[in-house]
């Protein structure tokens, strides 16, 4: 059974995986490197950071939030 | 001007060309229906989940070709096009993140849940849980009403796809007619095995045909730096991210504005999770480890197939390239930049792409129809085999309709499939809450289900704020239809969240009610 700490940390990775997805930080910049606007770059790191984390979550955090259903 | 008929033998060349790879990618799918149909028992649970027995790969391209593949093709480069790229932003939160966490938080515990308890629909597990066959039925009805107009929909794209991929050649109704027919044939066959399987073979044609225009567009025009430059002196707006304004604000604007862009991602995404076909497949996972895999390739399909088809789009713009007649940019640029039976070859996967996404929605909306309206309020002794050959009649009635349908061209139900996204977006407040809340109770599910849709469709299809619309000769008033800038799917969804907590509050579950249906077997 996943521990209360653990479904809380991996509620908060996921709303900043979801929050940073944008780059709020980079707003109205058109910087472009090596083809792509910075922001592209940021877009094509930041899906792949995403996909390590699932990657994680699948074998670390698999089975938090649900229940009954997780013993 | 009379063409030359060195020009005429190099268009019915290039015609004979499209017809052929259409021709031949629609013999490849009843191929594989066929194959699929000699595997599957004649059980209703088979012909719409498989017997649950799907694999990583086929399930990941299965539920990505089924959901994005017209749009990667056309609506996606269209936008970026039009608006600049940042799109790409809007699809990696909306299909990268937020669905990739749904995934989990409504796909992992319906197939927990559909496992234990044998269920093959949304309406199905629900009613059983609320112990209602009215709350079945809804959910049904719901999503019939805002699935149909979308099937619609991919009947008229690819319609008029191999309307204007032959010039003509090949009139609206015949092209429409055709698919409709080789839809019907290989789905009415071979159910869910057969097109997963489609769709992957789709899947996987498209992801390379993606990258096969993405590189052979940017080696004809010098480089992605040079692609980029031309983008930065016509239209410069284009590469900063945004709207415009100085910095991000929580109200207002228009499109890539702040509100714009979150209403977007969080309305399609949650949407996506509703959708019949999408949610049906939350089902179909051979094990947990299909789901695992599944849900950590997904922001990498993600990035794969969105990154180069939207930049085409977005330097499309940059190079001059005029919007065809069709309406999308992406075979205009390809048709500027790559030999004719390269174009040929990614219009007729689009269009197939179309029919991808077709065939599993009817195989869905049989399955809501039979399941959740047939057996329950019409012949509730129905025998597997007599359920299996309803759903495979359901499959043509339904497709036959929706061509019928198409024919006539009605607006109204074109404003439906255009906002049905967001129409199933509101199913999601109240599902999750059952999904995670043992004190919800049927009282509270009907209230938010029905609360929001009206929300949404008054929203919706009643004219903007302070115009008027006259229907039957009475005058409707505009309501408002986006709220500082956030749409009304998410206001709506929020109206159903409010709804389903606070009526379950305030109501006592019904005596039919069984909590533990969604709790587990080992919940204290």
């Amino acid at each position: 059974m996943p521990t209360r700490t653990a479904s809380v940390a991996w509620g908060a990775a996921f709303l900043l995986l979801a929050a940073l997805s944008i780059p709020w930080f980079l707003w109205n910049d058109s910087t472009v490197v090596a083809g792509f606007p910075v922001w592209l770059w940021w877009h094509i790191g930041w899906m792949v950071l995403a996909s390590i984390v699932f990657a994680v979550f699948t074998q670390r955090g698999w089975g938090v939030w649900m229940g009954g259903w997780s013993a | 001007m009379i063409p030359s008929p060195a020009a005429t033998g190099a268009l019915q060349s290039a015609v004979t060309i499209q017809i052929g790879i259409v021709v031949a990618y629609l013999l490849l799918a009843l191929g594989v229906g066929l194959v699929a149909y000699r595997l599957t028992d004649r059980t209703a649970e088979d012909y719409y989940l498989a017997s649950r027995t799907l694999g990583t790969v086929v399930l990941l391209f299965t539920t990505f070709a089924t959901l994005l593949s017209a749009f990667t093709f056309f609506a996606g480069p269209n936008i970026a096009y039009g608006l600049g790229p940042e799109w790409i932003l809007v699809m990696g939160l909306m299909d990268g993140i937020i669905f990739g966490v749904l995934w989990y938080v409504v796909g992992y515990k319906q197939w927990l849940v559909g496992r234990e308890h044998g269920y093959v629909t949304l309406g199905e597990m629900l009613g059983d849980r609320f112990g209602s066959p009215v709350l079945r039925a809804t959910v049904a009805l719901v999503s019939l009403f805002w699935l149909f107009p979308y099937v619609m929909l991919q009947q008229v794209g690819a319609g008029g796809a191999l309307s204007a991929l032959t010039n003509g050649a090949v009139p609206y109704w015949a092209g429409a007619g055709l698919i409709t027919v080789f839809m019907i044939v290989y789905v009415v066959l071979s159910g869910m095995r057969g097109v997963a399987w489609t769709d992957t073979l789709q899947g996987l044609f498209m992801l390379t045909m993606v990258w096969a225009a993405f590189v052979w567009v940017l080696s004809a025009v010098g480089g992605i730096g040079a692609a980029t430059d031309a983008v930065a002196s016509t239209n410069p707006g284009f590469l900063s991210l945004g709207d415009g304004s100085a910095s991000p604000s929580l109200f207002g604007g228009g499109a890539y504005s702040l509100p714009w862009m979150l209403s977007q991602a969080i309305g399609i995404a949650f949407g996506v999770a509703m959708f019949p076909q999408v949610n049906q497949r939350f089902f179909v996972a051979d094990s947990e480890t299909v789901l695992k895999r599944t849900m950590a390739l997904w922001p990498v399909v993600v990035l794969l197939l969105f990154v180069p088809a939207f930049m085409l789009g977005a330097w499309a713009a940059g190079l001059g390239v005029p919007m065809p007649e069709s309406g999308n940019i992406l075979p205009g640029l390809l048709a500027e930049y790559t030999p004719t039976w390269f174009a040929a070859l990614v219009v007729a996967g689009a269009m197939a792409a179309m029919m991808s996404s077709s065939d599993s929605m009817l195989l869905s909306g049989s399955s809501y129809f039979t399941r959740d309206l047939y057996r329950p309020f019409v012949n509730a002794d129905a025998s597997e085999r007599r359920e299996d050959l309803i759903a495979r009649v359901g499959v043509a009635v339904f497709a036959t309709l929706a061509f019928v349908a198409s024919l006539f061209n009605p607006p109204s139900l074109f404003v439906i499939g255009d906002t049905a996204f967001g129409g199933f977006a509101q199913l999601a407040p109240p599902v999750i809450v059952a999904l995670y809340w043992s004190r919800t109770t049927l009282s509270g599910m009907l209230a938010a289900i029905l609360g929001s849709q009206l929300f949404y469709m008054v929203t919706t299809f009643t004219p903007a704020a302070g115009e008027t619309m006259t229907v039957w000769g009475i005058v409707v008033p505009g309501v408002m239809e986006s709220f500082a800038g956030w749409s009304s799917s998410v206001v709506g969804m929020v109206v159903g969240l409010v709804l389903v907590v606070g009526v379950s509050v305030i109501t006592d579950p019904s005596v039919a009610e069984q909590p533990s249906v969604l709790q587990g077997p080992t919940d204290d």
